[in-house]
């Protein structure tokens, strides 16, 4: 399951960002902030070949040593960035698909409250019990 | 053991190259044996054959073959690789000895220099083969090339030389393959070329046996003890088969020998020598896979090489040198991966040799902090005694193993003692390593390489990295200019979490360096909204902002190195001390500080006659409140700033006294508003005034101060999004208290237009529209003072308004004095028409009178203007006010007139005929919606024309409705022309007229047509009769035809007269005769009529016999041809009897 789990605004800041306390923080968010830039380069890539724009799955964004970072990116250029293990080798393409779709269905939902101002940060129970299933649990 | 052991051997990374040996060349005194050695040496591109040639002596020692064992039945191998192999067939084993030799087949002394030669390849091959007789000795074979001044003949012709060659090849024991000749003449470089690729045949030829002769022993290995043998054979192999530069076969000899490292027994006292030689081979694989061009193998060889080497960390006490040699793994491959690029290969964004470098950066990063660690020895251990490290060559016998126990392969330490000693010096010696250089080197390549591959982001971070590396390496200075480079980037972005990160590093830095405004501006920051910081942690920023405010030292920053904290403190009690560089600006829009301000104008626009409004926002959000010491706004126009200022008047108090200026407190959350107020100049009316920026003073005076100022009144970082979100959201406002604001909804209105004063006068028009073309119409301006006192110096400004159409200006023109029409004198605009002052309730009237040349709509302005004096917030002011109406106004045409020529008959003229009258007519159709009177109207004729009688107007006096049309008419007639035909002008039709106005008095306007141009023509027979206006029934009617010769000549006539109906008659019915020049003749006809109505007259036909193309029926046209017949009287009623 997932390390880290972020929906970065349109603007390229920080909508929600969440990971596992174990490790550093602020490291994370690193990971996130540096994979900005692949996506960048994927949605002006995309821009080009209209017919590919329906997919929205980035795909792994770029390996490290220790994660993998993969990137789905919203019609609305909301992005969500997912970051794995790598050593979590077990989990598939599919699964980070449907990952996915599950956070953006929750986004969708958070979107669709009235009280909930577009371009604030997301202060929704139901988004962090969605975002908390697909984390690993920390023992 | 240097810093450098982790670098991989230089004659690991070069490209092996075959090793030709040349001896028997003096290329220090000899000119010849330069220039052949220089040619080999020069200019050696890629397309020459890859060989390394070296000079040697003729009695060169080459190293010595050590005699080959025959079983390994009872041979334990010491470690997987010698150190010195590699060298040794790179630079000391040549896989072929040249030997040079001048000797021209002719030679006189044949005999000699032959046997000369003999001896010489003799001791090049004793020095060489001393185990000669040895079957196991170098395979390393000796060649013979002679150098000789003539140009050999063609092969075969010269027999002299193939005899000889051949004596020469048997007395040195050579093959005839063996023996060159090489004519120095002047194609030495084509000669040398062709002698260095028989030299390479050659060494191919020897590699490839060496690489028989590795494979060959293969078979008297076993798996249980030889398996580093095994390792060693195939990384010879592979080498060899570089050498030979089959690069295809070296690769699968390498990959084979990965395989083998992979399956040797691994344990603590090897594992530095298996992943020592892992990494050798994975160099190689991957350099040739790059060389292939199939970089995707060797970036899947390395990740297998790492996935397969990670976890391989061997003792824990020396864990640093993992991580040393997983950084170099990286390194190198990372180095690997760019000289590829370099040589042609494309990476992409999310592969490029950046990461490796960034990899290496991490791992180097662990090495540090397990060197911190493991090497936190005692002060008092020091290095080892003997040196353990110490070896008796110098250098190890094999790659990757430890000096203290050489060659030794079980799988505990010989002595344990001895290894802790080794692992002692190995600590202590790392403990010296400059890792921080070793991170901010690869962090630096890192950059450079994804600066150039689009990753801005990934670079900032690597930056930030560098710049807290710096910070361990105590350069805060590089520290600080890194981080300080990148903050911006985050800021932009809105990564407060990192932001936040970032700015504590900088603020230590900046700390302890003593940099006042640096550190300034980073508490403001770190204390702002903007940080993500705990607030106590914000608390303890404020306190020390306060402090150094208040010119006192500020408490270290946590987590500072002690001894850089005590050089910090005692570097801010010298700034503390230091007077003067007090004051301190920062222009905010480049930062998030803590304090947030807005400025507004209260309206968009103020008249001069009422107080400017502004008003500045400001708050804090901060943890405890802050006291400020001055606000000022800067306006556009300087002298305004002085109303809009704010100081602390307790001047010289202490800065936390609870002063009665409560005022200048700013409590955190809570928004602060501030009035201000100022009488605008009258200068400045029409211009605009623009807050330039809002300034607040942090601190003293008298003392440390800070200046922020925000460009424009309003707006750092962070806020341009926070309005936008603000603007966004729809949640309910809570509902403030009073004198609190809600700092969301505060607006921006950075500047204001000064506007005039609202003019209380009523301009009023009275005119009737629309104006007639030429007319001077007349537009009646009644003004109306409605103000209290009295308005000074009124100005009228009146006429086309300006910015229309540049013709209209020229067909426009007005006038204050309708009694004479208007000219092109006269200007389109009437500017300031004095009209002097006006009483409260006074009234003037002014007419203007307007000429429109030309039809069409045009924008008249009637600008009014004075000046009256107010009283502004008890100021007097003199305001200039202004009123201003327009109206559009259309131009038409009064009326047309259309002109015709028509004969005495009233019938359609399309030219007109010398001395014979005609008229012209006119018609004037009105168009004007308003009655015309026709006050005159005549005819000024061109000299081609002359009226027959005096021409009198026949519509004087005519008043014209709307569409009602008068017409009159002049007879005239033209006078002789010059040749038959001409078209001449006929002169100027005047028609002066004025509109009919119940209301004004209009002038007269005079309207001058042009009249058109007609063709007047000669004609040679001038015919016309005489005859009553009318006739009766059975009454005679006499008739008078007269003809006139107009030319000068004698003209036949032929004239007859048809029978009608209606009239019987007595005369000449057909007659011919002849009139003279100038002559006329005269023809009587009694006609009889006897129908009664109009009637008909016998028709004349005239026939000219000179001027055939005169038909009877253009003379005709002078004739009438009906005449009205009365009937008869009643009481003669003979007509009847008769009918």
């Amino acid at each position: 399951m997932a390390v880290c789990i972020a929906v970065i605004a349109k603007e390229n800041y920080p909508l929600y960002i969440r990971s596992v306390p174990t490790q550093g923080e602020l490291k994370f968010h690193y990971t996130v902030h540096t994979s900005l830039d692949v996506v960048e380069e994927k949605i002006s890539g995309v821009g080009k070949a209209l017919a590919d724009q329906r997919e929205l799955y980035l795909g792994l964004l770029y390996p490290t040593e220790d994660y993998k970072v993969y990137g789905y990116v919203t019609n609305s250029k909301v992005k969500f960035v997912i970051v794995v293990d790598s050593s979590n080798a077990s989990l598939r393409d599919n699964e980070i698909r449907s990952m996915f779709r599950k956070l953006h269905n929750s986004f969708t939902d958070v979107m669709c409250n009235p009280f909930y101002n577009p371009g604030d940060p997301i202060q929704s129970k139901a988004f962090d019990s969605i975002v908390s299933a697909m984390m690993v649990q920390a023992c | 053991m240097s810093p450098a052991q982790w670098d991989l051997p230089p004659e690991l990374c070069c490209r092996p190259m075959a090793f030709v040996a040349l001896t028997g060349l003096d290329v220090v005194y000899n000119a010849i044996h330069r220039a052949i050695w220089d040619a080999f040496c020069a200019n050696r591109r890629a397309d020459r054959v890859p060989i390394s040639f070296k000079v040697l002596a003729g009695d060169h020692e080459y190293p010595k073959c050590r005699t080959k064992r025959t079983s390994y039945e009872w041979y334990i191998p010491k470690g997987i690789l010698k150190t010195g192999w590699m060298n040794k067939h790179l630079n000391l084993v040549p896989a072929l000895v040249v030997l040079f030799y001048e000797l021209d087949w002719d030679d006189p002394q044949w005999k000699e220099k032959q046997s000369e030669c003999a001896t010489k390849v003799e001791i090049v091959r004793d020095k060489f083969f001393s185990h000669r007789t040895s079957l196991q000795g170098r395979n390393t074979k000796v060649a013979v090339v002679l150098i000789q001044k003539k140009t050999p003949l063609p092969p075969g012709e010269d027999l002299v030389a193939s005899e000889r060659a051949s004596a020469l090849c048997g007395a040195c024991d050579l093959s005839g393959k063996s023996l060159f000749v090489l004519p120095h003449t002047d194609h030495l470089v084509g000669y040398i070329i062709r002698l260095e690729n028989a030299f390479y045949e050659h060494a191919q030829t020897y590699y490839y046996n060496e690489i028989r002769r590795v494979k060959s022993h293969k078979e008297f290995l076993n798996k249980t003890t030889h398996q580093l043998l095994f390792v060693r054979h195939q990384f010879k192999m592979g080498f060899f088969s570089e050498l030979k530069q089959d690069t295809q076969n070296a690769l699968k000899y390498y990959r084979t020998a990965y395989v083998l490292i992979n399956e040797l027994r691994a344990h603590e006292t090897n594992m530095l020598e298996i992943k020592t030689m892992a990494g050798f081979v994975n160099y190689k694989i991957c350099r040739l896979c790059f060389q292939h061009n199939t970089p995707l193998d060797a970036i899947a060889q390395f990740r297998k090489h790492i996935d397969l080497c990670k976890k391989k960390i061997g003792s824990a006490e020396l864990a640093f040198e993992h991580t040393a040699w997983m950084s170099k793994q990286f390194q190198s491959f990372g180095d690997l991966f760019d000289e590829a690029i370099k040589l042609g290969l494309t990476a992409i964004q999310t592969q490029n040799p950046g990461f490796y470098y960034q990899q290496g950066a991490y791992y180097a990063q662990e090495r540090k902090q397990q060197a911190g660690q493991l090497c936190g020895h005692e002060p008092g251990v020091g290095y080892p005694a003997p040196d353990p490290l110490e070896t008796a060559s110098g250098a190890l016998d094999f790659y990757g193993q430890r000096p203290w126990r050489q060659g030794h392969q079980s799988i505990d330490p010989p002595d344990s003692e001895k290894e802790k000693q080794g692992i002692l010096a190995l600590q202590v010696k790392e403990r010296d390593v400059l890792h921080s250089e070793l991170i901010i080197a690869l962090l630096s390549n890192a950059v450079a390489q994804f600066k150039k591959y689009k990753c801005p982001r990934m670079k900032s971070h690597l930056m930030v990295q560098m710049g807290e590396e710096y910070y361990h390496a105590k350069d805060y200075t590089k520290a600080l200019k890194l981080l300080d480079y990148v903050m911006c980037d985050y800021r932009t972005e809105r990564w407060w979490s990192l932001l936040t990160s970032i700015l504590c590093t900088a603020l230590k830095c900046s700390y302890l360096m003593g940099q006042v405004k640096d550190y300034i501006t980073y508490s403001m920051e770190l204390v702002g909204r903007a940080s993500i910081l705990p607030e106590e942690q914000k608390s303890r920023i404020e306190k020390n902002l306060i402090k150094v405010l208040m010119n006192e030292v500020p408490e270290p920053e946590p987590d500072c190195d002690p001894v850089s904290v005590k050089a910090a403190q005692s570097l801010w009690s010298d700034r503390i001390s230091l007077a003067g560089n007090n004051e301190i600006t920062i222009e905010v829009q480049d930062y998030a500080p803590f304090v947030q301000c807005k400025a507004k104008f209260l309206s968009p626009s103020f008249h001069i006659d009422e107080p400017v409004q502004l008003h500045v926002y400001v708050r804090a959000d901060c943890p405890h409140p802050v006291r400020f010491s001055k606000l000022c706004v800067s306006l556009s126009n300087q002298e305004y700033n002085q109303y809009c200022l704010l100081e602390d008047a307790s001047k010289g108090k202490d800065i936390l006294e609870s002063s009665s200026q409560e005022n200048m407190c700013l409590v955190p959350g809570k928004t602060r508003k501030y009035c201000f107020k100022f009488v605008a100049k009258t200068e400045d009316v029409g211009k605009k005034v623009e807050i330039m920026s809002v300034g607040l003073m942090l601190g003293r005076e008298t003392g440390r101060y800070v200046y922020l100022t925000w460009r424009g009144g309003w707006g750092d970082a962070a806020s341009s999004h926070e309005t936008l979100q603000a603007s966004r959201c729809f949640k309910k406002r809570t509902r403030f208290p009073e004198q609190q604001v809600d700092w969301d909804t505060v607006s921006i209105q950075s500047s204001t237009m000064i506007i005039s004063r609202v003019p209380k006068i009523s301009v009023q028009l009275t005119h009737e529209p629309p104006t007639l073309t030429n007319e001077m119409y007349c537009m009646t301006v009644t003004i109306q003072s409605e103000e209290g006192t009295v308005a000074k110096d009124l100005k009228l400004t009146a006429g086309l308004k300006p910015g229309q159409d540049a013709n209209l200006t020229q067909s426009t023109q007005i006038t204050l004095n309708g009694s004479e029409v208007c000219d092109d004198s006269h200007p389109a605009l009437l500017p300031d028409i004095p009209l002097g002052d006006l009483q409260p309730g006074q009234k003037i009237v002014k007419p203007l009178y307007i000429r429109c040349v030309s039809t069409g709509s045009r924008i008249l302005l009637f600008h009014v203007a004075y000046s009256v004096s107010a009283t502004v917030e008890g100021k007097d002011i003199t305001c200039k006010c202004h009123k201003d109406e327009t109206v559009t106004v259309e131009t038409v045409v009064p009326f047309e007139v259309a002109m015709k020529f028509v004969s005495s008959k009233f019938e359609h003229l399309e030219r007109v005929y010398v001395d014979i009258p005609f008229l012209l007519m006119m018609d004037i159709l009105s168009a004007s919606p308003w009655p015309i009177e026709l006050v005159n109207s005549e005819v000024q004729l061109a000299s081609s024309m002359t009226a027959i009688d005096q021409p009198m107007s026949q519509v004087e006096g005519v008043t014209l409705q709307t569409s009602e049309c008068a017409s009159e008419c002049f007879l005239l007639k033209c006078p002789p022309v010059q040749n038959g035909t001409s078209t001449v002008a006929s002169g100027h039709y005047i028609i002066s007229w004025k509109r009919k106005s119940a209301s004004a008095e209009t002038s007269m306007v005079r309207t001058i047509i042009t009249l058109p141009h007609v063709m007047v023509e000669n004609i040679p027979l001038y015919i016309h009769a005489e005859l009553p206006s009318f006739g009766c029934v059975r009454e005679s009617l006499p008739v008078r035809y007269r003809l006139e010769n107009r030319t000068g000549l004698v003209q036949d006539v032929e004239i007859s007269v048809e029978p009608s109906d209606a009239f019987m008659f007595s005369g000449l019915k057909q007659v011919r005769m002849r009139i003279l020049p100038g002559g006329e003749q005269e023809m009587l006809y009694n006609f009889y009529p006897l129908m009664a109505g109009y009637q008909v007259l016998p028709q004349l036909n005239i026939n000219l016999m000179r001027f055939p193309n005169i038909s009877s029926q253009l003379l005709r046209r002078f004739l009438p041809s009906r005449i009205f017949v009365k009937p008869q009287g009643r009481n003669g009623d003979t007509s009847i009897e008769a009918a």
